[in-house]
């Protein structure tokens, strides 16, 4: 069989599939009543729901309550009925798949193990991102927007909340399920896997490119001093720049928010840039140390 | 027809369940949200845009149903189930083989999982997409972030107690994990200092041991049936509570 065909009807993979269509479909649907709802208000007109009256609980709300529940309980039998769930051979500790992956929801997380070490990847990071979701409703302190799709009002909230969600989540829960085999290579869907593959990649560290042992002090400086600058100028040069542009919008911000959201953003921006340093110049470290490595 | 239909509703039985009659008026529309102890979790008047599908999607009930057919079919999943090494997997080819609807059942349950965990993600792009987060809702938001979490640790200790290859590896990997966290897991930055051990760091704890073994088994088992749920319904409570206290669904403020 095609193996892209394989690969998107295996048992678990049709979830896949299926979460693939209905984001698709509902983030479409998300940005066009938010971009109607632009159009209405920039035109004068009330946005949708803005002149909504109160109707009866008992039937409307019950009523439409019932018929999805109806429809999800249909959905699920049939999808129940035509696909069995899979099971396979009774564990065993000395036989190790490969590649052995998470569950899918975890597979965007098991990516980023490619791009850094695990106390980075799969506890630090995932703990900023559960603490950062819940800090957005307190670091974001434009009042519009509340009770209605919309774009214009809130532009940058709503493009950093869909690069994090849609790129580095949902793409890369897709690349993890889709695009990676044996020994986590690399493989598109249409590829047959292929467990004696072996690709030479030498990798080398960020001190490396100018000719300097990254194992060094000279080499454990310049890490430093890249990651300091990183860290501290992605902290000042914003609020250099915001002070000139917007110096109302810092002041309403306040220091505690605007080191807490920019902390957030650039510590978010790492993985991207990470992920091009590792795939585009072939670094694995930038910044060496005794007791860890970043 | 007329007269078997009264003869139904007008005895002390069925008067004992549904109390009166229902006429539709206002009143009546009424006492049957709140004189229900299901229905009344709503509010007994809402906005159009509660009703309307374009605006929330009905994601969130649409998780709280995934998480009520997920309580039922694992229930029935328990009755056919020991969490023990020897006798886990062939409970699964029981199921597969000599329970009626095991295999069913089974298949319920595990897409209801990954269709929840799809959902709730959903719900949450719609809230977020809608600001629905705003005052006076931030802190209802930060409870559906905890919630999101729990329902991925719902279905990740879910994952190992069919003891199949998948589940042990996938657990394994995952567990791993946690031998990497800093100061606390034997293989991260700066444990040494602590003197964390495989035998007494964060991984140990989680697994009952030093490798995925019975007792990992056991723990999967109780976080996933007893323990998580337990704390997922108290936050949904909190969480359903909150909707009605912080103004109900979202809407246009100016209104």
């Amino acid at each position: 069989m095609n193996p892209f065909i394989e690969i998107i009807t295996q048992p678990d993979n049709i979830a896949i599939v299926i979460m693939i269509l209905m984001v698709s479909f509902f983030m479409v649907w998300a940005f066009q009543q938010a971009f109607q709802n632009d159009k209405l208000k920039s035109a004068g007109y009330a946005v949708d729901g803005e002149l909504d009256k109160d109707v009866d609980t008992f039937k409307p709300l019950v009523r439409i309550e019932l018929l999805i529940s109806l429809a999800v309980m249909l959905f699920l039998t049939v999808w129940s009925i035509v696909v069995d769930a899979p099971l396979e051979e009774i564990a065993n500790p000395t036989l190790t798949p490969n590649p052995a992956k998470a569950p899918w929801y975890f597979l965007g997380l098991q990516e980023l193990l490619v791009y850094f070490d695990p106390w980075l990847a799969g506890v630090v990071l995932p703990s900023l991102i559960v603490v950062g979701l819940i800090a957005i409703p307190y670091i974001d302190i434009n009042p519009k927007g509340n009770g209605y799709y919309t774009f214009s009002e809130r532009k940058y909230s709503i493009l950093i909340f869909s690069f994090g969600f849609f790129v580095l989540w949902l793409l890369l829960i897709v690349i993890g399920v889709f695009d990676r085999g044996p020994g986590w290579l690399w493989y598109w869907p249409w590829q047959e896997w292929d467990i004696q593959r072996v690709v030479y990649e030498p990798t080398r560290d960020l001190s490396n490119l100018v000719g300097i042992e990254s194992r060094s002090l000279p080499g454990f400086i310049i890490g430093a001093v890249v990651v300091g600058a990183y860290m501290i100028g992605g902290m000042i040069w914003p609020y250099k720049y915001w002070q000139k542009k917007n110096p109302e919008m810092l002041q309403q911000l306040g220091m505690t928010r605007y080191v807490t959201i920019v902390f957030l953003f650039i510590t978010m921006m790492s993985v991207p840039i990470k992920m091009i340093l590792r795939l585009v110049f072939l670094v694995k470290y930038v910044w060496i140390t005794p007791w860890f490595n970043v | 027809m007329n007269d078997l239909f009264n003869k139904v509703k007008k005895n002390l039985i069925w008067k004992s369940v549904f109390r009166r009659d229902y006429r539709d008026n206002v009143r009546d529309r009424a006492l049957a949200i709140f004189g229900n102890v299901f229905l009344h979790l709503h509010p007994v008047k809402v906005r159009e845009s509660a009703v309307k599908l374009r605006y929330t999607w009905g994601m969130g009930g649409i998780t709280f149903l995934a998480f009520i057919i997920l309580t039922i079919t694992g229930v029935v999943l328990m009755f056919y189930y020991h969490p023990t090494v020897d006798q886990a997997y062939s409970d699964m080819k029981d199921l597969e083989f000599q329970v009626p609807y095991g295999v069913i059942t089974r298949n319920l349950h595990r897409w209801g999982a990954h269709f929840m965990v799809i959902v709730v993600m959903i719900h949450m792009f719609r809230v977020f997409m809608t600001g629905s987060y705003k005052a006076p809702r931030q802190f209802n938001w930060g409870i559906g972030v905890i919630l999101l979490v729990l329902t991925f640790l719902l279905s990740f200790t879910g994952y190992l107690l069919p003891w199949d290859q998948l589940g042990f590896w996938a657990i394994t990997v995952g567990t791993n994990m946690g031998a990497a966290t800093p100061l606390l897991g034997y293989q991260g930055p700066f444990s040494e200092y602590l003197h964390i051990t495989p035998y007494n760091d964060v991984r140990f704890a989680l697994l009952g041991g030093a490798i995925v073994g019975g007792n990992a088994l056991l723990r999967s088992y109780i976080w996933h049936c007893i323990a998580i749920p337990l704390i997922a319904t108290i936050l949904m409570v909190v969480h359903f509570w909150r909707v009605r206290k912080d103004g109900g669904i979202s809407r246009p403020q100016n209104n």
